[in-house]
């Protein structure tokens, strides 16, 4: 199965991804910035997240909050999302609104700073606190997804720092800021604009031309900090922490190959032969024989640079105590080292594997974040098509090879959550 | 940059719901296929009548440990075994509930259909419901609901149900049930449950992607022909309220730097002769991002990070309510904007702009909604629970169009109640209680988070 894809650069340096599918009259647009809060400085965690809000505030010819109305009054749907290394735009239209989403989101590529004002800036940075509060502070084991990163890269390292940012930094960000942070990151040169769905190629190239190519170049921006880390921790990292949950969790992550390389489908396998649904090794072992879990998954976080991480997830069943889930995790991921998979875990996991990844190309907005996560990370979307391919060509013995040189106790690290004991004192 | 003008749209082009054929087996199984032959997928949801409003009073939580139980073993393989057996075809086997249907689910591609629809069978027609594999669900939804005290957004839909509707009505009740119904719950009660509910009569086998009509109706013969089974006797759910006062709940959460707030009061069924008109006004009150209760809450007075309101449709009457997180000190002030917006939508008429945002969106993103062979099979499981009848897609959009807002005003007066509003914040009572008091709403009561019988 093979998605039509074309993609080409305009002379200012964006890279434009097509790919056309009549089979619905609908359309995805879709814009990756190759910005994250990896690009941040350090004293201003949680600013790239900040900033895609200010994205929705308006532009030069679009009212504070018309982007949205706009997008749903034509029947469309739309958001922004923020990551370590990327922020993404997207809205999905009826085919035949297809200039409206390249308008608007030219516009505020082309003129943002004209409709930025400190008071729409407090506005967002209140309702970004709300989103941490809500997100983070305010649920069990919230604070996992920052405390994670924190400790799998050193404090020096662009993947280190919060990415919804502290209420500090959040306080401190100023106008100046998100001008700055515009122009340096903001250029079509560190984007990639996708369009999916039901359009004619030459009109949505002349569209495509009329609305982005007047943007200027502007500059380039500054290189991040050096990404590359140890292949391997070095050591068993483990931190504990008290939080207001009922019940022990565990996350154990490992330093795993960087997405897109070949190494990294043999540990994308691997981490699915663990953790993927109720026949992997986690479930039959923790949940269905031994009872001592209650929920048990592993994923990859896909980063591109410096390394990615593998992580297993495993909540504790109510009277099992922190201890023996650890013991249980471990060994299992001891097991998988020694001994290897079969051949029939790989079948399994690339099975899945395939069915969730052709179920994942369905929606054009789906197939679009595809598309710009190959085209961003790689200046290729068509490797999309390469992707069950990669999956099919790996090998119990890959699989085994990964996990005997990176399950080691050389390369883990625990983060754990355990129940504020009744006389606790807040930590730290 | 030289500004190029907004762009107006082009002339809309054509779109069509799914066509949907459908058949019955001799022993009553119902079965429907939608072609939909873009990427190699089948999905395969079987719908079954026996949601968690068929649950027996004290045994709230067998039809969703039922469900569940499905995917735990047949008479033939063990939970393990099935499990590996339908993984190795790229699918997991999806078994759970809702209030007015369960649904069991698989997604593989073509080639592996038949190999999947023959494991199908077998799960809804011979499931073991072995001794430890309920015990282990049933622990585990013990652990889901001890895990949910301590989350505040789960425990603030739970208290809604539990203080809006009566003592003994399904609804006051989560529909996984609670920690004493669940303890309740073993093997022979979902082996019963599944003996009296799950029959070919109360059965819908949607197939949904690229599969023809024959092969569908071909492989559902040859796997579930030989089920047998009636019609059970049923009751409606009772969906009594236990006040048609307004009331504020406080539930109390130490130190709780926001307050997870829910307000609303009774809903209605979802089917009424106003479901269009209603749908189009939650819309513009708080269904959508620019509705009135977001724009207000989020953008205006930057209360929070997202505030909704929604009807959840059932077959019986469902709660009306509007859902937020507000930080605590403005507890008081969000929950009078929001009674605010509710009471202002019953007493001025809205503008043709406001409508046509509300019926321009629900109209245009209708085909965006049916993307995939999930979303329309989602989509044919529910007119099948409701039946909506066979046109109902069909006929969708122009209905929605055709509503005005003299209609929606209607639907304002009627179907919202601002002296019927139930309040309820879970947050830390000793920061937003005086202030709530203040508002003078009406009775304010305090409890405690956690459910008496639960331990650490």
């Amino acid at each position: 199965m093979q998605v039509p894809v074309e993609s080409y650069h305009l002379p200012n340096g964006l890279l434009v991804t097509l790919s056309v599918d009549h089979s619905a009259p609908i359309v995805a647009v879709n814009l990756w910035y190759h910005v994250g809060s990896a690009n941040e400085r350090k004293e201003r965690t949680g600013f790239a997240h900040l900033f895609e809000h200010m994205l929705f505030q308006g532009s030069a010819h679009v009212e504070a909050n018309e982007h949205f109305e706009l997008i749903q009054r034509a029947g469309g749907t739309l958001n922004g999302s923020t990551w370590l290394d990327r922020t993404s735009y997207f809205e999905t239209l009826p085919s035949n609104q297809l200039a409206l989403a390249l308008w608007l989101e030219a516009d505020r590529m082309g003129a943002l700073l004209p409709a930025m004002t400190q008071q729409k800036l407090d506005t967002q940075r209140d309702v970004v606190k709300n989103e941490r509060r809500w997100s983070v502070d305010n649920q069990p084991y919230g604070t996992w997804w920052e405390r994670l990163p924190a400790l799998a890269f050193p404090p020096s390292h662009p993947f280190h720092h919060s990415l919804i940012g502290s209420m500090n930094d959040l306080s401190a960000a100023s106008l100046e800021d998100v001008a700055e942070f515009f122009l340096t990151f903001y250029t079509p040169g560190n984007a990639v604009l996708t369009i999916v769905g039901d359009f004619d190629r030459d009109e949505a190239r002349m569209l495509v031309a009329r609305h982005f190519a007047p943007i200027s170049r502007g500059t380039t921006k500054p290189p991040l900090d050096d990404m590359r880390v140890p292949a391997k921790f070095g050591s068993w990292r483990r931190e504990v922490v008290e939080d207001d949950v009922m019940v022990p969790r565990l996350f154990l992550a490992l330093r795993s190959p960087v997405f897109g390389t070949d190494a990294y489908y043999a540990a994308s396998v691997c981490g699915a032969v663990l953790g993927m649904q109720r026949g992997s090794r986690l479930h039959r072992a923790l949940i269905r024989e031994q009872e001592v879990a209650s929920e048990a998954t592993a994923f990859t976080y896909d980063l591109s640079k410096g390394s990615d991480l593998l992580v297993v997830d495993v909540t504790a069943r109510p009277g099992v105590s922190v201890e023996r889930l650890e013991t249980a995790v471990s060994e299992q991921v001891d097991r998988l080292r020694s001994d290897g998979v079969t051949a029939v875990e790989v079948a399994r996991a690339v099975a899945l594997i395939e069915t969730a990844f052709i179920s994942a190309l369905q929606s054009a907005c789906d197939r679009a974040d595809k598309l710009s996560q190959f085209a961003t990370y790689f200046g290729d979307p068509s490797l999309v098509n390469a992707e069950s391919e990669r999956y099919r060509a790996v090998t119990a013995k890959e699989v085994s090879a990964f996990a005997s040189e990176r399950l080691g106790e050389d390369n883990r690290l625990s983060l754990v959550y355990v129940p504020r004991s009744w006389n606790a004192t807040v930590i730290a | 940059m030289t500004s190029v003008p907004r762009p107006q749209p082009g002339a809309p082009h054509p779109y069509a719901f799914p066509e949907v054929a459908r058949a019955a087996l001799a022993n009553g199984l119902r079965i429907a296929v939608s072609r939909m032959p873009r990427l190699p997928l089948v999905t395969v949801l079987a719908l079954v009548d026996a949601g968690a409003s068929r649950d027996a009073r004290e045994a709230e939580g067998s039809a969703a440990l039922t469900a569940s139980a499905l995917g735990e073993g047949t008479k033939r393989l063990d939970g393990a075994d099935l499990a590996e057996q339908f993984e190795l075809l790229g699918t997991g086997l999806d078994g759970t509930g809702n209030w007015d249907g369960a649904t069991v689910r698989l997604t593989v591609t073509p080639p592996r259909l038949e190999a999947a629809i023959v494991l199908l069978g077998e799960v809804l027609s011979t499931p073991a419901f072995r001794g430890r594999d309920v015990e282990r669900l049933k622990a585990e939804r013990l652990a889901e609901l001890l895990r949910l005290q301590a989350e505040p957004r789960a425990l603030a839909d739970a208290k809604f149900a539990e203080f809006l509707y009566v003592m003994g009505s399904r609804y006051a009740i989560p529909e996984g049930g609670n920690l004493v119904s669940v303890r309740s719950l073993d093997t022979a009660k979902a082996r019963a449950f599944h003996n009296r509910y799950y029959t070919p009569r109360t059965t819908t086998l949607i197939f949904v992607g690229d599969v023809t009509f024959e092969q569908a109706t071909l492989l559902t013969e040859r796997a579930l022909g030989a089920w047998s089974g009636g019609v059970p006797a049923v009751e409606a759910v009772d969906d009594r309220t236990v006040s048609e006062t307004r009331r504020v709940m406080v539930v109390h959460k130490v130190d709780a730097p926001q307050s997870e707030l829910r307000v609303g009061h009774r809903g209605v069924p979802r089917r009424h002769e106003d479901y269009f008109p209603i749908m189009v006004m939650n819309a513009l009150l708080g269904g959508l991002f620019s509705s009135r209760i977001n724009l207000n809450l989020r953008e205006r007075n930057a209360f929070t990070y997202g505030a909704r309101s929604a009807f959840d449709w059932r077959r019986g009457s469902g709660p009306f309510v509007v859902s937020t997180a507000v930080k605590s000190d403005v507890t008081d002030a969000a929950t009078r904007e929001i009674i605010g917006e509710i009471t202002q939508l019953r007493e001025e008429t809205i503008g043709d702009g406001e409508l046509s945002l509300a019926t321009a969106y629900l109209d245009g993103v209708f085909p965006i909604r049916y993307e995939t062979t999930n979303a329309v099979a989602d989509a044919i499981a529910i007119a099948e629970m409701y039946n909506l009848g066979e046109d109902y897609y069909d006929r969708y959009r122009e209905r929605v169009r055709a509503v005005t807002i003299a209609d929606v005003r209607l639907a304002a007066e009627t179907h919202l109640h601002p002296d019927e509003l139930l309040v309820l914040a879970v947050g830390d009572a000793n920061a937003i209680c005086e202030p709530l008091r203040q508002l003078a709403l009406g009775p304010i009561e305090v409890h405690e988070a956690e459910e008496q019988g639960a331990s650490r």
